[in-house]
């Protein structure tokens, strides 16, 4: 690793902040870098643009950074398109990686785009899957070695596709929350902090911000280890009572799919599936849900699945590790009662 | 003040509601069977445009990139009370992603002349990837802003928008020209004007002014030169009144042949799989009380809910 300080080939993550910390999925990213680095044979980078970005480099190098590059400038308090993708397009052509992830977040969605239309390269969106190989052009049968495959559902989520961004260099992807598994930080891991100069224009910075508003995360599905999830077999808003108390009973956060939101069962942002939250928690318990694939994709991964649904030919079946044919009405407070009794 | 401001759209095939009609006997989706509409997003934008025309005053644009058939959708968008329509058409444009569509798209905006705002949807829904807008916004140099669910007033050269991150919302004061890209949740689309669709159900793009004369007059009866000449005068004339969509080739956008299609897009299609379940080893647990019991039990024995 002789190009380690430069970056040069590297693989390398873009560190978004959120609420004063860093991303969960750039940590995800990072995790996932450090492997293909390894296969590669190459650092795994990192670069954040912002203030007081140094304080985030223990966490970023215990996942597995070697070279963390950050941009500094009391005017980038804010994420703001113009000064925040000019400096990072900057920092890519000074140390020219091979491949450039972002999360799929609606940050990372903003900026990675800006960053492909500057330096002119590829990129794919919304990855559930990366991987290394080599690609044959069927045309003029060049073949092009280890080159990053951006996997996405696309199409509604009826088809994945394999894309490749063979001539450009950075390959770039913007990858989905939760889906890259977050490894175990190893807090004896050291790395190096690069700082950046990039010169701003007063005229980068268009935008005022009259007024942000966060809003509490009443829902975090994507921490949650028991998900508990309801949908058009439920029936009714009232109905789905039921599994509200069964994720309360074992300790377990309540979800959706998106049958059940549109029916106003539940809230939109209890929702899991292509359209709203990827899970991968230890149990996932599906509820009256036939398991269309716009809702599998957003919970395949995880651990265990039970199925409860009347109809045995259910789709969710096929992916479940524990399928119960039968009315959920009856099973639901069956589940409740053993689990109280065992406890 | 009067605002120029350009909507950009798509037609895509409807993925959301596929029918059985739609599924091929392995399981996979048949494409060329699922009927095409005005991408749902895109609907959002030009609503958001009709509403700013109604308050300020602007003059509304619509472009789409497309086969000739997309002609239907700038229709549509005459019918919602759009001024003018241009159909981005070649098989130049053939196969480019989004990197080279907005290559194309950018071209376009510049060639209108004074853009005020551009307002995208935030994506389409076959590819799903929100690139278009950020990409345009670089191509043209605009600044762009995202996830716009309303906008909240225009001022000479600046603008108010308020948008919508998930946790956290924005509200933000920004220069024009600005690109934005506007998301489902901003606006209900309203239905086709009765009025407008009395005056544009007859608009038409050149090559469907040919089709139309030749089918009338009837293959070689007729000499190509007056047929030619049938055509032209009618579009001249459909275009006096404002009912010719007008139609762009790469030759009127000056494209470079390397910059769009197959030879402008970095990214390639390696492989498409479509999805066919496959059965995982599945454990069948009865719905009595002795089936659901051993199951929690063997799940508390794997420390599943710890």
């Amino acid at each position: 690793m002789s190009d380690k300080p430069s970056g040069k080939s590297s693989v390398c993550v873009y560190i978004e902040s959120q609420h004063g910390g860093v991303a969960q999925v750039s940590l995800e990213l990072i995790c996932r870098a450090r492997e293909m680095a390894e296969k590669l044979g190459v650092s795994a980078t990192a670069v954040a643009i912002g203030t007081g970005l140094k304080k985030f480099s223990p966490s970023i190098f215990s996942y597995g950074c070697d070279t963390y590059f950050t941009v500094e400038d009391k005017r980038l308090d804010s994420y703001e398109t113009i000064p925040f993708s000019r400096a990072l397009a900057a920092v890519f052509r000074k140390i020219q990686p091979q491949i450039a992830l972002f999360g799929a977040t609606p940050i990372g969605r903003d900026i990675a785009p800006r960053v492909a239309g500057i330096l002119k390269v590829g990129l794919t969106a919304d990855c559930t899957d990366l991987a290394i190989g080599d690609y044959e052009d069927p045309k003029t049968k060049k073949t092009y070695r280890d080159i990053l495959y951006q996997i996405r559902p696309a199409f509604g989520g009826n088809i994945i596709a394999t894309i490749v961004s063979p001539e450009h260099r950075p390959q770039m992807a913007t990858v989905r929350e939760g889906v890259m598994k977050l490894g175990v930080p190893d807090k004896s891991r050291k790395g190096s902090v690069v700082p950046f100069a990039f010169k701003f224009a007063a005229s980068d910075f268009a935008n005022q911000i009259i007024k942000r508003a966060v809003s509490q995360r009443e829902v975090d599905l994507t921490a949650a280890h028991v998900i508990v999830s309801g949908g058009a077999g439920v029936g009714s808003r009232e109905n789905f009572k039921l599994i509200w108390d069964l994720a309360r009973a074992i300790g377990g956060a309540v979800a959706g799919s998106r049958a059940a939101v549109d029916n106003g069962f539940i809230e939109p942002e209890h929702q899991v599936g292509q359209t709203g939250t990827t899970v991968r928690p230890k149990l996932y318990i599906a509820c009256g849900i036939s398991g269309a694939i716009q809702h599998r994709a957003g919970m395949e991964y995880s651990s265990k699945i039970i199925a409860i649904n009347t109809d045995p030919d259910a789709p969710i079946f096929r992916i479940a590790h524990y399928g119960i044919v039968g009315d959920l009405n009856v099973v639901i407070p069956k589940m409740i009662k053993a689990y109280k009794s065992k406890g | 003040m009067k605002l120029n401001i350009v909507v950009l759209a798509k037609q895509v095939p409807d993925t959301h509601n596929i029918t059985a009609q739609a599924m091929k006997e392995d399981g996979t989706v048949n494409r060329a069977a699922l009927p095409a509409i005005f991408n749902p997003e895109d609907l959002n934008a030009l609503e958001m445009a009709l509403t700013v025309k109604e308050e300020y005053g602007a003059a509304i644009t619509v472009i789409t990139m497309g086969p000739p058939r997309a002609s239907q959708m700038l229709r549509e968008a005459l019918y919602r009370g759009a001024d003018r329509t241009i159909l981005l058409t070649d098989r130049a444009f053939a196969g480019s992603d989004t990197l080279a569509t907005s290559h194309t798209l950018g071209l376009a905006i510049r060639k209108i002349g004074k853009v005020d705002i551009v307002i995208c949807g935030r994506q389409a829904i076959d590819g799903d990837t929100a690139q278009i807008g950020p990409e345009v916004a670089e191509k043209i140099g605009y600044n762009q802003i995202t996830y716009v669910e309303q906008i909240q007033k225009i001022e000479k050269n600046s603008i108010t928008l308020f948008r919508n991150l998930g946790r956290t919302s924005e509200t933000i004061r920004t220069k024009l020209p600005v690109l934005i890209t506007v998301t489902g949740t901003a606006n209900r689309p309203r239905s086709f004007g009765a009025k407008y669709m009395m005056r544009f159900k007859k608009a038409r793009t050149w090559l469907e002014v040919a089709d139309e004369i030749r089918n009338a007059t009837g293959g070689t009866t007729y000499a190509e030169d007056y047929v030619q000449d049938q055509i032209n005068r009618k579009c001249a004339d459909m275009k006096k009144r404002g009912l010719l969509i007008e139609t762009w080739s790469s030759a009127e956008l000056k494209v470079d042949a390397s910059s769009v299609g197959f030879a402008g897009s970095p990214t390639k299609v390696k492989k498409i799989e479509s999805i066919v379940l496959t059965a995982r080893e599945i454990k069948t647990v009865p719905p009595t009380d002795e089936g659901i019991k051993s199951l929690i039990k063997e799940l508390i024995e794997e420390k599943t809910f710890v």
